[in-house]
Parts: C-alpha cells; sequence; structure tokens
C-alpha cells in the first residue's frame, strides 16, 4: 500500500527545512543565486511583497510562467502563494507540481471568512500566524507548516517578533494549565481543544514554525531563531539589498549558527544597504498586510 | 557510554535525536567538525543535500567526515543523507563524500505531491517497515561489496557497506525505532572491534 499526501509526508517535508532559509524570488536567475547560496526552497512570486505593497491593486497568484521556469531552474522544493481561501489557484499550483503552497495574506485574500480546507489537497501547505489561536486554527484546516505573519515587505522585525513571542508564550502558558482549565482557554482564543491538548502534551506545535515578514538582517535572521523560530523566510530583504549573492549566503550562515556572534558580525560586514524599511506606525490600518485574515 | 552525533547543519535533526535516544544511547548534535571527536557514530541527517553540502564546506567538515569514516566509526545517512555518502550522483559531475559505492538518482520518485509512505520489508530489520518518502532518492547501481537492504518498486532504497548505512527513507519521522536500534548496534559494535 502506497500513501501520497499524508500528514506525516506533508508534515515531514517542512521538518527537512529546518534550520534553513527559504527565500522569495521572481525570476530563474534569482531561484539560481538562492539555491547557490544554500537555501533550502524558493518561493516563486512575480512580485516581492515590498513591491506588492508599492503596487497596490489585488495581488494574486503569480503567472505560472514564472512558477515553471523557476521550477525548471533549481533542485531544491520551490513553494508559491495562492490567495487565502482561493480553490481554484491552490489547486492550480497543486496540478503544476508546486512543492507546498503558502495561503498567504500577502496576496489580496479571496475569501474573508474562510480558509482553505488544506487537508483536502495531496500538496502540503504553510499558513502564518500572529498568535496561537491563529497557529492553531490553520493547523486544525490542514496546515502542515506554519510561519510567523509578521508585516510582509516592511524590512521591519517588530511584527515577527511579536508574533513569535506571542505563539510561545501561549505555549508556555498551555503547558502549565490543568486540563479542566484547556476548554475555556480554547474558547478565549478560538483553537480546537484536542489540538491544545496535544501541544500541551508535547509542550511544543505539531508543525514547524519558520519566521516571516520583516527579516532583513543577517542579526534579524539569528534573532527569530534565538527566539525559537525553525527556520526563515526572506521575502524583499535579499534581492532589494545591493549584493544578492553575498546577503544571501550571510543569511544562511547566520541562521545556521545563529548563537556565533562573532561569525554574524563577520557575515555583516560590507553587505551594502540592506532594504530601507517601514516603521509601523507610519503605516495605515488597510495597509497592514498581518490583518487581512485571524 | 556510547554516543551518537547527529549533523546538525540543516534538517531533521530533533527527530533523529530523539530516535537514537529512545534506543538507550546519548545523542548530540554536532555543529562543529572538532565535536566529530567525541562520538562513535555519526548520522546525515534528511534535509536538503544541496543546503547541506554548501555548509559542510563551510565549516570544513568535508575531510573530517571522511577522515571519521576512514577511521571505521559507522556512519548512516538518510535521504538527504544518502545522497551525500554516494559515489555517484545522476546528472551531476560531482557527488559529495562517496563514502558508498553506489550511483543514486535524487528527487528519483517526483515532486512533492508524489511524495508517500508505504511498508515495506528491511533485510533482517523488519518485514513491514513504515517507510517514509519524502522527494527521495533511490540507489540505481550498487558496488558488489554493497549490500541491498530494501527495496521499493524494484529501486534500492537501503544499503549497507561494511560500517556504512543508508536509506531514501526517513526511519526518524515514525516511532518505529528498529532502523537506528540497527545502526546504534553498528555503533556498539565498531567501538569493540576499534578497541580490540
Amino acid at each position: 500500500m502506497t500513501n501520497t499526501g499524508t500528514e506525516r509526508v506533508k508534515r515531514g517535508m517542512a521538518e527537512m527545512q529546518k534550520g534553513g532559509v527559504i527565500m522569495d524570488v521572481v525570476n530563474a536567475e534569482q531561484a539560481k543565486v538562492a539555491e547557490e547560496a544554500g537555501a533550502v526552497a524558493v518561493m516563486a512570486l512575480e512580485r516581492v511583497p515590498s513591491d506588492i505593497r508599492a503596487a497596490g491593486g489585488v495581488a494574486r497568484m503569480a503567472d505560472p510562467t514564472i512558477t515553471e521556469e523557476v521550477m525548471n531552474a533549481v533542485s531544491i522544493p520551490v513553494m508559491a502563494k495562492a490567495r487565502i481561501g482561493h480553490i481554484a489557484e491552490a489547486r492550480v499550483l497543486e496540478a503544476m507540481g508546486v512543492d507546498y503552497i503558502d495561503e498567504s495574506e500577502v496576496l489580496t485574500p479571496a475569501d474573508d471568512i474562510y480558509h482553505l480546507n488544506k487537508s483536502d489537497f495531496t500538496v502540503p501547505f504553510v499558513c502564518g500566524c500572529r498568535n496561537l489561536g491563529e497557529a492553531v486554527r490553520r493547523i486544525g484546516e490542514g496546515a502542515s507548516m506554519l510561519r510567523t505573519k509578521g508585516e510582509p515587505g516592511t524590512g521591519n522585525i517588530v511584527e515577527a517578533v511579536r508574533h513569535m513571542r506571542q505563539v510561545q508564550s501561549e505555549i508556555r502558558k498551555l503547558t502549565g494549565m490543568s486540563r479542566d482549565e484547556v476548554m475555556t482557554f480554547a474558547k478565549e482564543i478560538g483553537a480546537p481543544f484536542e489540538l491544545l491538548l496535544e501541544i500541551r502534551e508535547e509542550g511544543r506545535l505539531p508543525v514547524v514554525n519558520f519566521a516571516a515578514g520583516g527579516v532583513a538582517t543577517p542579526a534579524d535572521a539569528a534573532l527569530m531563531m534565538e527566539l525559537g523560530a525553525d527556520g526563515v523566510f526572506v521575502g524583499s530583504g535579499i534581492f532589494k539589498s545591493n549584493n544578492p549573492a553575498k546577503f544571501a549566503k550571510a543569511i544562511v550562515e547566520a541562521t545556521t549558527h545563529f548563537q556565533d556572534y562573532k561569525l554574524i558580525a563577520e557575515l555583516s560586514k560590507d553587505l551594502g544597504t540592506a532594504m530601507k524599511g517601514i516603521e509601523m506606525s507610519t503605516l495605515e490600518a488597510h495597509d497592514r498586510m498581518q490583518d487581512r485574515s485571524e | 557510554m556510547t554516543t551518537i552525533g547527529v549533523l546538525a547543519l540543516q534538517g531533521a535533526v530533533r527527530e533523529h535525536i530523539r530516535s537514537v535516544e529512545a534506543c538507550g544511547v546519548e545523542a548530540i548534535e554536532i555543529k562543529r567538525k572538532e565535536q566529530l571527536e567525541d562520538i562513535d557514530g555519526l548520522i546525515l541527517p534528511g534535509g536538503e543535500s544541496t543546503t547541506m553540502r554548501r555548509l559542510i564546506d563551510s565549516y570544513d567538515f568535508f575531510d573530517a567526515i571522511q577522515a571519521f569514516g576512514e577511521k571505521g566509526k559507522p556512519i548512516f545517512g538518510t535521504c538527504a543523507g544518502l545522497i551525500l555518502m554516494a559515489s555517484e550522483i545522476e546528472g551531476q559531475e560531482q557527488a559529495h563524500l562517496g563514502l558508498m559505492n553506489m550511483k543514486v538518482a535524487r528527487n528519483a520518485f517526483g515532486r512533492q505531491v508524489a511524495s508517500f509512505e508505504a511498508k515495506i520489508p528491511v533485510k533482517d530489520i523488519a518485514d513491514n517497515f513504515n517507510a517514509v518518502f519524502i522527494r527521495a532518492p533511490y540507489i540505481t547501481e550498487v558496488g558488489s561489496e554493497v549490500e541491498v537492504l530494501a527495496t521499493y518498486q524494484d529501486r534500492i532504497v537501503a544499503a549497507q557497506q561494511d560500517h556504512y548505512l543508508c536509506s531514501a527513507f526517513h526511519p526518524e519521522l515514525t516511532d518505529d525505532n528498529r532502523l537506528i536500534a540497527y545502526f546504534v548496534k553498528m555503533v556498539e559494535e565498531s567501538i569493540q572491534t576499534l578497541a580490540s
């Protein structure tokens, strides 16, 4: 008996990515730079988040030509983004053989109430989360991997830090609870009870949780690993910098050796200017991608 | 006490540590080549082989791992680890560590949507091992000194050459520790042999 698309196979794929960096790319050339630098996967996009932010309008699944070009260029896994709740975009990406789908708030949501029922798919999904309730709802829908939402395309790490700390702190709170307290906690955070019991037992999430949304420097990547991230997504940071190849390699090494501060100092030298970045208080409510779903 | 290291540059390190500990021996993460001195056996975990190779080079692990193997100390590679151990890789000019005389094909079962689980027999270890294949490679050719331990649909998915062991699937992702226990036994036997 051969079974594809099992929970173990889908979650296991994400386990293999641990300790690694997943990079946003918009063409074959960038994908090769990412692979050469040691990325564990690439995210094929039409535009990186900072450009999506600048362009405005409705952001959709990338043109399949771009995704295919990237899939043909590298041997590492290729991820692609579908709009939240967009069953057809997700099925198209699955049919194309994409290795992982990001049901992403970076794109304009197609459904403002329901997320995809990801358990229905053979392809695994990664979803964003800001807190434990959101994390566990996504797992309940079948997400095989999580990432912090952060605030994409800002080059500002503060939101990713907030989200990672929030999830970790709620897990710590949960592990200290008696069983009869868990149901009320489940109600408060809107999370499935059974999954919370499992997390309470294990002391951690049942899927890997990467950092995403605002990683702009090697030190940012190291910070997120220090805070308990299993790995790092880097969006606009790499290919918006002056020397992408060097920058990409520095981020990969800082992620592996996140507690080797002398090394990170060396890696951070002469990287050129990091992306300019956006201060959170200057973002209008409608510009906050992280609030597009819960 | 027997100590087994798991190369911790990238990939499913935690799962291997847990499986090794479940077999009753000590497991440590190996992040620096100097740590190889402290261990009796080494696991090259699953992950992305291209990424791992870059990091092996960055941290000067290449010669150190080969020397570790040449001393007769056992090495077990799973999935990406198997690719690292092969002497030849389909479609690539260069192999990696070249510890085992075999040719491998990467992502040979297809992309992630084709990843699967299946019950397969593993010679002298299990009749029905729950093997988890994730974008897995398989072995296309082996030298005469390599013993085939498992096949799936006529493709070689586990093999042993003296003190080197490899599998295309991920024993660390299940609670079935029989293959890891087999490696632990190889390590314990090698400690005796190397001491005498």
